[in-house]
């Protein structure tokens, strides 16, 4: 309880689980999403981003948890009930109403004034700079020009939470990022809660406070851009975002400050303590922090062939095959010296470079999975 | 990059073809707008210009009241038809349920089926049920038979309807009823005055299905000026004609102009 007040929760999802048709798109999520912030909430297509984001806006009610805004339970609440505003991936504008009828729309409802609906729905307008298109129809305009129309209609209502599905997700690459530097400009000017959904990384990355990243309807990681980045808790988030490095091996030997891993390819220390003998793990190493060399490196058994160059502007990345058969990434500054292709090299980086993921703890959690939905199965058939 | 518009030169054959079919569709209709101005009682030979019918037919008490008898027929029917069949075409579309697409299909039964034996069915379940004819009876007959087209046309304006737009409203405070009257209701008007004047047309002339259904306070136009046919159709019928042929006209613009206006917004 305490906790909350410290960090201020405005959306808590709480052991939530949705099912479609007895089949389960969303499983025990829980969430705390704190005033103010922009959370971001991604993964690949099909993962329940959109069906989280419909739970909390009303639209879909889930089979079983809560939901909580500013700590109310809104389980019975519809969606015009709530004090959250969605921004839609197609836009969803009025077809049959003009851009200042379209912003105005909530306000009216709200049966604010009407001088005071003309006011902000103007200072909306000059927000997301459409001056001057007020008595435009949505048919007679661009696809940036509906979002930002899209946008002004749903912040005009000073939502406590704004959620957005892929807003920029039809839009070319250019504007994307023009507008991504506008959306996460606004947020800060409003100081409004924003739930984004992406399955685009680098938006992820480049606009959030924190990350949510979700798989088959599962939270895999919660943190920070730069935590989720450089500390990825689970071989899915390694392996979605940016690219990575994944490999395999068991601990053979500790020492007091250190384990030594044993992989299919080689050996390597690992600064790292709490592992347990012949536990399987598995190794993250981003291509930056990969480096090779034609000397042998200390702590290091790890040898490749250098199979490819491939020149990407300003950087290089070089391919290694290792002997079974695994490729493995290092990118390196354009101007560094390559390594000529066939080279047999030495695999190493920089100790604490590598991140080690348990994939005991995996098994695990498929385990429960399994279990869980077992069990979800039998209380089915009872009720 | 010049890109020449290609505007094809009307053939002499062509616009002489088009004359004809023109001609062939309207010239009935020239004819009952000539000889409601004829001094001649017989629909023969044109003797010369009064519009002396155009008085007369007011004084025909008869013919009068099978006027207005379509008309309020024509209305009550047609606005029935409009509700009933807007919330069939919305609960199509809205809600899932078991055996839909047979109820779905069913709905174009009463468009394909002959009129006369729709009629005789009519009439056969109205007695059955002790009804006798009356306007009730030629009401809820002509609802049966235009109320499929206004679902026809309000579905086909719903295919292509974004779910996520009613969604929008609804995120923004409109409880069930506002999001229906402020988004759902605009954006299908077009298909629901396209189904009213389908519904409108098809009650203003119908003969089988009113000549079962109606009782004998109840004579619409179409059946009093088929029952003078033997006699001969009187002068004043065509004066009457003529001015619902304007009538007709003016309504008809007036919904194209009306839709055009819905759509070109949308
Ligand atoms: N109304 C529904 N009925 C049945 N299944 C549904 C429904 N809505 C979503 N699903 C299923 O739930 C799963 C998750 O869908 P959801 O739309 O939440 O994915 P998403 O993460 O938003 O994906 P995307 O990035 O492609 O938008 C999918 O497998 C989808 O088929
Ligand atoms: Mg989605």
């Amino acid at each position: 309880m305490s906790k909350t007040q410290e960090k201020d929760v405005i959306v808590r999802i709480a052991d939530v689980d949705k099912s479609f048709d007895g089949e389960r798109v969303v499983k025990k999520l829980n969430l705390d999403v704190e005033r103010g912030e922009f959370l971001t909430m991604l993964g690949p297509s099909g993962c329940g981003k959109t069906t989280t984001l419909r739970m909390i806006a009303g639209f879909e009610v889930p089979t079983s948890g809560q939901i909580f805004l500013e700590g109310e339970d809104v389980d019975d609440k519809k969606p015009n009930e709530r004090n959250v505003n969605t921004v839609f991936q197609n836009y969803a504008l009025f077809p049959h109403m003009n851009v200042f009828d379209n912003i105005a729309f909530g306000l009216v409802e709200k049966k604010v004034k009407k001088d005071e609906i003309r006011r902000r729905v103007e200072e909306m307008i000059r927000l997301v700079q459409l001056d001057g298109m007020e008595k435009r129809m949505p048919s007679q305009m661009s696809g940036g020009q509906k979002q930002r129309v899209a946008i002004a209609r749903a912040l005009v209502n000073r939502p406590k939470v704004l959620l957005l599905d892929e807003p920029l997700g039809a839009l070319d690459l250019k504007l994307r990022k023009q507008m991504q530097g506008e959306l996460k400009a606004l947020q800060r000017q409003l100081g409004i809660t924003f739930i984004y959904v992406t399955h685009d990384q680098e938006e992820a990355l480049t606009m959030s406070d924190r990350i949510a990243v979700m798989n088959r309807g599962r939270l895999e990681q919660v943190g920070t851009p730069e935590e989720v980045y450089n500390y990825p808790e689970t071989k899915f988030v390694a392996d979605f975002i940016g690219e990575s490095n994944i490999i395999e091996g068991y601990v053979e030997h500790m020492t007091e400050d250190s384990i030594e891993v044993t992989m299919e390819s080689g050996k390597a220390v690992i600064p790292e303590t709490g592992y347990r003998m012949e536990e399987m793990v598995y190794l993250c190493i981003r291509p930056e922090n990969l480096k090779i060399s034609t000397e042998q490196k200390e702590g290091f058994r790890f040898r490749g062939q250098v199979r490819e160059h491939i020149f990407i502007g300003s950087t290089n990345k070089t391919m290694i095959e290792m002997p079974n058969g695994q490729m493995l990434k290092s990118v390196t500054p354009a101007e560094d010296e390559l390594v000529p292709v066939g080279t047999t090299v030495n695999v190493y980086w920089n100790p604490g470079k590598a991140v080690v993921m348990r994939t005991k703890e995996e098994q695990i959690y498929n385990v429960i999975e399994q279990s869980v939905e077992i069990e979800g199965m039998r209380n089915d058939q009872i009720f | 990059m010049e890109k020449r518009r290609k505007v094809r030169e009307f053939k002499p054959g062509s616009v002489f073809y088009a004359c004809l079919v023109y001609l062939f569709l309207y010239l009935p209709i020239f004819v009952v707008i000539a000889f409601s101005f004829n001094t001649s009682e017989m629909n023969i030979t044109f003797e010369g210009f009064t519009v002396e019918w155009y008085g007369r037919m007011f004084e025909n008490r008869q013919l009068m009241q099978s006027f207005v008898n379509t008309i309020i027929v024509a209305v009550a029917s047609t606005a029935l038809s409009v509700i009933i069949g807007t919330l069939c075409a919305l609960g199509l579309y809205k809600f899932e349920f078991k055996l839909k697409s047979m109820i779905s299909s069913s709905l174009y039964i009463p468009i394909v089926i002959p009129e006369l034996v729709f009629a005789i069915a009519l009439l056969i379940f109205f007695s059955s049920i002790h009804v006798s004819m009356s306007m009730v009876t030629l009401v809820i007959a002509h609802v049966t038979f235009s109320m499929p087209f206004v679902v026809i046309t309000v579905r086909a304006r719903l295919a292509g309807f974004d779910k996520s737009i009613e969604e929008a409203a609804r995120d923004l405070g409109a409880n069930e009823l506002r999001t229906f009257f402020r988004v759902t209701l605009p954006m299908i008007s077009p298909g629901v005055i396209s189904g009213g004047m389908l519904a409108l047309t098809m009650s203003l002339d119908d003969v089988v299905v009113s000549f079962f259904t109606a009782g004998p306070e109840s004579q619409t136009l179409p059946l009093k000026i088929l029952g003078m046919v033997r006699k001969g159709v009187s002068p004043d019928v065509n004066a009457l004609s003529t001015l619902m042929i304007l009538g007709t006209i003016v309504i008809l613009l007036t919904a194209t102009l009306i839709q055009g206006k819905l759509e070109k917004k949308m």
